[in-house]
């Protein structure tokens, strides 16, 4: 199965190539007997893709796993995409255990995603070109995670940056708070363009010192060639520009919460579960070179543990309920960098994963509450959906526990090695600030909880009849669920599991061996001192859930009261930060206006054109001069030869 | 006693002059016109001149040419005058500046 | 020996065509339309015909055939090519009967002189391409200039006079500098030959061993009339102009060709008779190519004018293109060339789509649009395939060139500085911000303006344009080995010629 993998990647793509050409025409299919025959088609054929796609990654994952471990990364190579000079990059794919990980989790989560489409998105105009889009996405997270060079890799860094802008404006012609969705979307792309310029010079780079963007070969030669330390900062550091721009991290995070302005299930699937921790996998994939340059470990750390800080702030207040989704994304994004920079590299991916399962479940779950609410995303407008909404209820609440770190749901063991390593690795104040974002994240998940599903229905009950929605919606929700619930047990720290290590990070190991050499952390720390640690951040959680639920539940004057209390601080998170008004009065309009006004209307069209058209106006004025001597009158002309006559006899007399 | 080459060649440049200045100061285009024929003529006899004196029969051949070309020049010139004296009503050159930037 | 004439008759077939056409009443159009079509396609089979038999692992001329022309002076009829040539052959070949379907229903009057132009244009293209003598080479290229100023003049907007002529005089301005320095060129040589020659392959055995002082003096005046044509930054005043007065089939043959020709030159005579120069002015050459490709993309940003706007974005992938020429390195020379004929394709392509809707609405303003992805789903599938290689999106033509060029200056030991990369790359988010800001405003929203409602899609004839060039598109962003193989031993013989110049004694 591991030399099929290339079909887990094309499959996508067939899908793609046929929804898209047929799509509009298979959308007409009807016979009178099956309704909606043309939209099951699609839909089977979009979903069928990926499924097939999931059952090869699987089959190649059991191959890997009956291969001894320093035989489990093996190469698909397909053909030669750019060869030149030193340049030698194919359409190759490395099959190994951390690309296997990635590939069951996009397949996996992308396969339920399509199913749970097929229900939200029946009856839409373009339907067809929704499934379209989303496998088109999948095709290039597949390239991007199985790729065994930086340039493949780019390729699907790219792809899935536009397939993100396709499936952002989705509705092209629906607004979107002050703007479009398609502006939304172009928001995206363009922040998304400015990290990628990051990705780009980092390659630049890597290739310039090791003659190569092949993983394999640039990452034993990092280790077996002499490169200054500070080549390799300056390495890591570009490639983390594109890590930031693409996994939403401070500064350029401003683009992930417009993305929710695309269908719930892109939310879920490409602004949740997949894309977004592409950045993540991105710096795990490459953690040799990471390993090399501390500085930018650091800085991974801090920029790591500021954002899941400050995204968890801004959730705090946020009432749309994809809104509070989206900055917990960004929160949770902002964990597993800390884990990278800590250098708990399969931790990170450890909860790259998990999140990926609670993460897709809410996002899911917030689909089917919208669906149910008529379009309605203001949990202000909700409460009491319990009875309504049983499943979806259900799930939820699976997903806010496992999100909050609540024992033994799977946010709980990835969440707590993070901060563990943090701890060990980086010291008191990451850990600190970790268990402090871990407590914000369990209140702001169960105010959205207790405001959504408790409490009194704070809409109109004859006007809007909320209803569950279909099996092609829940079941998704159901198995999601169950992911979320027990997710975590193939990750159980030592601690737990005694002898038998942590499967997780034993399965991943060789991977990030050489980084880890590198490294190597000291330092030792007693049990006890984890038992502590955890006990203290389950409280913490606990505790943050507690107050959601005396805030929201009992007392709802106090939230109120607080918000009167600290105007200004809520008015500020209420408004992000006013971070998009700060880029768009420093950087986004002067732009726009000194080129408008300076460099083409002056500079361009007066002073390069000017000096163009000045050249030949001048000319111009210079024959306007001369002309005047064409006075018309012959004598005047037989006068002037004359004179030139007699001027040239005396030359010619004088030079005798 | 033969005529002094002196005495022709002055005649000439008297032609010749007569010819410029005619040109030069008159207005009415026929009498420019005979100006101009003037002073091929003051050329034909400088030719004759040298001709006769170096005995050297070329220059005559030449003043052949140059009659041949003068009539048709005044064939072609004429024309042109009583053309632009239908078109205009004149022949005064002053007022035929059509060349005028 | 059969070979040695392919050339020569691939340069016939449009002479004898235009000559042919000359003799079709003017009023039967259609016949004229498809003699016309019919001339270019077999042009483009006969430059086929010259792909499958061009040798990509010989680094020498190939197909060469010459003659005498003008004894006295040495002056011959030398064609040849090499990979790079032969690549832009057969863009030329390729677009020109693609243009000419485009521009079926939109050029109606005076019929008959257009094919007539177009068919006169190719053969100046093509001529200049092949032309491996300096005489031969500078008389395809201003003939090529008449052709374009009545196309422009003749079938252009509103400002069409102003635009031709400035396009015609300033081009030729750089090109009468050219003229003076090949007659200096070819004068200077003769102390080294013992005889008068404008004979290219010559001129590289001895053109490298002038004095710096002297080869910079050439290297600046031919320089000045590529850069012109290119058009580098700050000479590229001309081209918004002349892109937005000329008809479809001028702007796609312009930005697709034509620009070419500057770069072209620029590998063909630039670098290989000049080297010492050429590496003395690497620096300057590429702040200038880095500058347009910032200054392109701002401008291209705030214009309101769709055709403006891909006019003005010629310039900063065309700036990519000279920034991978002096930087020299392999991989960004084969980006360059690459580039050249990706900008041929995207850009041309783009073109003709502004065409295609100018032809329904005849307004190119972007504020007049909006919303069309509803009425138009065909059309802006096109648009957005066609933006996203202009962008440089991997996958797509675009990406391979910029790469290679990037990469390649990034490594370069003549630049010996990373800001031009650094700075250049910053030129891909800009691309990103002008042409999706620009598919944003045209195609995405409401439909506002109540005049699109009776829109009409793209219809066979125009889908049967375009299709051709999206296969390309997509055949070079992800096999472009078939187009590198073509040219590497070209664009390596420049580099060869660049750092190892000829060592000869004076004779």
């Amino acid at each position: 199965m591991i030399d099929l993998i290339y079909l887990a990647v094309f499959l996508p793509l067939l899908g793609f190539l046929i929804n898209g050409i047929f799509g509009s025409k298979i959308k007409n299919v009807e016979r009178s007997k099956i309704p909606f025959l043309g939209e099951k088609i699609i839909g089977l054929i979009g979903s069928g893709a990926i499924g097939i796609a999931f059952l090869i990654v699987i089959g190649a994952f059991f191959e890997t796993l009956s291969l001894p471990a320093d035989q489990r990364t093996n190469y698909v190579n397909l053909f030669t995409w750019m060869k030149v000079g030193a340049l030698d990059v194919s359409f190759a794919y490395q099959v190994d255990q951390l690309s296997l990980i990635m590939a069951l989790v996009v397949t996996g989560v992308g396969f339920i995603i399509h199913v749970y489409s097929i229900g939200y998105m029946h009856g839409d105009r373009s339907f067809w070109r929704f499934f379209a889009y989303l496998n088109l996405f999948i095709f290039a997270m597949m390239n991007l995670i199985l790729a065994d060079n930086f340039v493949l890799m780019f390729l699907g860094w790219e792809g899935v940056g536009l397939c993100s802008y396709l499936l952002i404006g989705f509705w092209y012609d629906k607004d979107f708070e002050k703007s479009t969705t398609s502006a939304a979307g172009l928001k995206a792309f363009v922040v998304n363009r400015i990290g990628d310029v990051g990705f780009l010079l980092g390659m630049f780079l890597i290739y310039l010192f090791f003659d190569s963007l092949k993983f394999s070969e640039v990452f034993s030669r990092a280790v077996s060639f002499d490169v200054p330390e500070h080549i390799f900062t300056l390495i890591t550091l570009f490639l983390f520009i594109g890590a930031i721009g693409k996994s939403a991290q401070i500064p350029l995070y401003v683009w992930l919460p417009d993305a929710m302005a695309g269908p719930t299930p892109v939310s879920a699937l490409i602004h949740a579960a997949t894309m977004v921790t592409a950045g993540v996998y991105m710096v795990a994939r490459t953690s040799v070179l990471y390993a090399m340059a501390p500085t930018t470990m650091m800085i991974v750390a801090v920029i790591g543990v500021f954002t899941a800080f400050f995204a968890a702030t801004i959730g705090l207040v946020q009432n749309d309920i994809k809104k509070v989704l989206a900055y917990s994304t960004i929160s949770q994004l902002g964990y597993m960098f800390l884990a990278m920079g800590a250098g708990a590299f399969s931790a990170g991916i450890f909860h790259l994963m998990t999140h990926a399962f609670f993460k897709a479940l809410l996002f899911l779950g917030a689909g089917s509450i919208i669906h149910a609410m008529h379009e309605q995303q203001d949990i202000q407008h909700y409460g009491g959906l319990k009875k309504y909404l049983p499943i979806t209820y259900g799930t939820f609440l699976v997903a806010a526990m496992a999100i909050s770190g609540i024992p033994p749901l799977s946010g709980f063991f990835s969440k707590d090695e993070i901060l563990w390593f943090s701890y060990t690795n980086l010291g008191f104040v990451f850990w600190l600030i970790g268990v402090l974002t871990a407590m914000m994240t369990a209140f702001y998940m169960f105010r959205l909880y207790f405001l959504t599903f408790d409490g009194k229905p704070r809409f109109d009950e004859k006007q809007t009849h909320p209803h569950e929605s279909p099996k092609m919606m829940t079941v998704p929700l159901i198995v999601l669920a169950v992911l979320s619930a027990i997710g975590g047990f193939i990750g159980i720290p030592e601690i737990f599991s005694g002898a038998h290590g942590n499967a997780f990070h034993s399965w991943l190991s060789p991977i990030f061996k050489s980084a880890n050499l590198k490294l190597s952390y000291f330092g030792a720390h007693s049990h006890f001192e984890e038992y502590l640690l955890m006990a203290i951040s389950v409280a913490g959680a606990l505790g943050g859930i507690l107050g959601a639920a005396y805030i929201y539940l009992k007392r709802p004057s106090i939230a109120v009261n607080t918000v009167e209390k600290f105007k200004s601080i809520y008015t500020t998170l209420w408004n992000k930060y006013y971070v998009d008004e700060v880029y768009d009065a420093t950087v986004i309009n002067p732009i726009v206006n000194s080129s408008r006004s300076f460099l083409w209307k002056l500079f361009d069209n007066k002073i390069i054109d000017g000096l163009v058209n000045g050249m030949a106006r001048s000319v111009g004025d210079v024959s306007a001069l001369i002309r005047k001597l064409q006075t018309g009158i012959v004598q005047s002309y037989a006068l002037v030869m004359m004179i030139g006559i007699l001027l040239a006899m005396f030359w010619l007399i004088l030079s005798f | 006693m033969q005529i002094q080459i002196e005495y022709y060649l002055i005649l000439s440049a008297a032609l010749f002059i007569i010819g410029v200045t005619g040109v030069l100061i008159r207005r009415n285009a026929i009498v420019v016109f005979m100006c101009i024929e003037l002073m091929l003529n003051s050329a034909n006899l400088t030719l004759i001149t040298f001709s006769s004196y170096l005995g050297n029969s070329i220059g005559q051949l030449f003043v052949f040419f140059v009659m041949a070309v003068a009539a048709a020049e005044a064939a072609v010139g004429l024309a042109i005058i009583i053309a632009l004296f239908r078109n205009k009503r004149t022949v005064n050159i002053d007022e035929i500046n059509i060349f005028k930037w | 020996m059969e070979n040695s004439l392919l050339l020569t008759y691939l340069l016939l077939i449009p002479f004898i065509g235009s000559i042919a056409l000359l003799f079709i009443k003017a009023e039967k159009e259609n016949l004229i339309r498809y003699f016309g079509l019919g001339i270019s396609v077999i042009a483009f089979l006969l430059s086929l015909v010259i792909y499958f038999n061009f040798d990509p692992s010989n680094s020498s001329f190939q197909f060469v055939h010459k003659f005498k022309w003008i004894e006295n002076l040495n002056i011959n009829y030398f064609v040849g090519i090499d990979g790079m040539a032969l690549l832009l052959l057969v863009l030329t070949t390729f677009l020109t009967p693609l243009t000419l379907i485009s521009s079926w229903t939109s050029i109606n009057k005076k019929v008959k002189e257009f094919t007539f132009f177009m068919l006169f244009l190719e053969l100046g293209m093509l001529g200049v391409f092949v032309s491996l003598d300096l005489f031969l080479f500078y008389f395809f290229w201003e003939a090529m200039l008449i052709p374009m100023y009545f196309i422009i003049g003749i079938w252009g907007g509103q400002e069409r006079i102003y635009a031709a002529v400035k396009f015609f005089i300033y081009t030729m301005a750089g090109s009468l500098v050219m003229l003076v320095a090949i007659i200096w060129l070819a004068i200077h040589a003769s102390n080294y030959l013992g005889k008068f020659t404008t004979d290219l392959v010559e001129l590289y055995s001895v053109a490298p061993l002038f004095d710096l002082s002297i080869q910079n003096y050439l290297f600046i005046a031919f320089a000045l009339s590529f850069a012109i044509k290119v058009p580098l930054f700050p000479f590229h005043t001309w081209l918004p102009d002349a892109h937005v007065q000329a008809p479809t089939a001028g702007s796609v043959i312009l930005a697709g060709v034509l620009l070419k020709m500057g770069t072209y030159g620029l590998l063909r005579y630039n670098l290989p008779l000049f080297p010492a120069a050429s590496l003395h002015f690497a620096s300057f050459m590429s702040t200038l190519a880095v500058i347009g490709i910032i200054y392109g993309a701002l401008v291209a940003m705030v214009q309101t004018d769709m055709k403006k706007l891909v006019a003005y974005s010629s310039v900063a992938h065309l700036g990519f293109v000279v920034l991978g020429i002096f930087a020299m390195t392999q991989e960004s020379m084969q980006g360059a060339i690459i580039q050249m004929i990706n900008h041929g394709l995207s850009t041309g392509a783009l073109f003709l789509l502004v065409g295609m809707l100018y032809e329904r609405t005849h307004t190119r303003e972007i504020s007049y649009y909006g919303g069309i992805a509803k009425l138009v789903p065909v059309y802006s599938f096109f648009l957005l395939l066609v933006s996203l290689s202009s962008i440089g999106l991997p996958g797509l033509n675009g990406f391979v060139g910029e790469f290679l060029i990037l990469l390649g200056s990034f490594k370069s030991t003549v630049l010996n500085s990373w800001w031009y990369t650094v700075f250049a790359t910053t030129g891909v988010i800009f691309a990103a911000v002008y042409l999706l800001w620009m598919y944003k405003r045209v195609v995405f929203g409401k439909v506002v303006n109540p005049k699109l409602n009776d829109l009409t899609d793209l219809n066979k004839r125009e889908i049967f344009v375009l299709v051709p060039i999206i296969i390309f598109i997509v055949w070079i962003g992800i096999y472009p080995g078939t187009f590198l193989n073509v040219s590497e031993k070209t664009s390596d013989k420049i580099i060869e010629r660049v750092f190892e110049p000829p060592k000869v004694e004076l004779k």
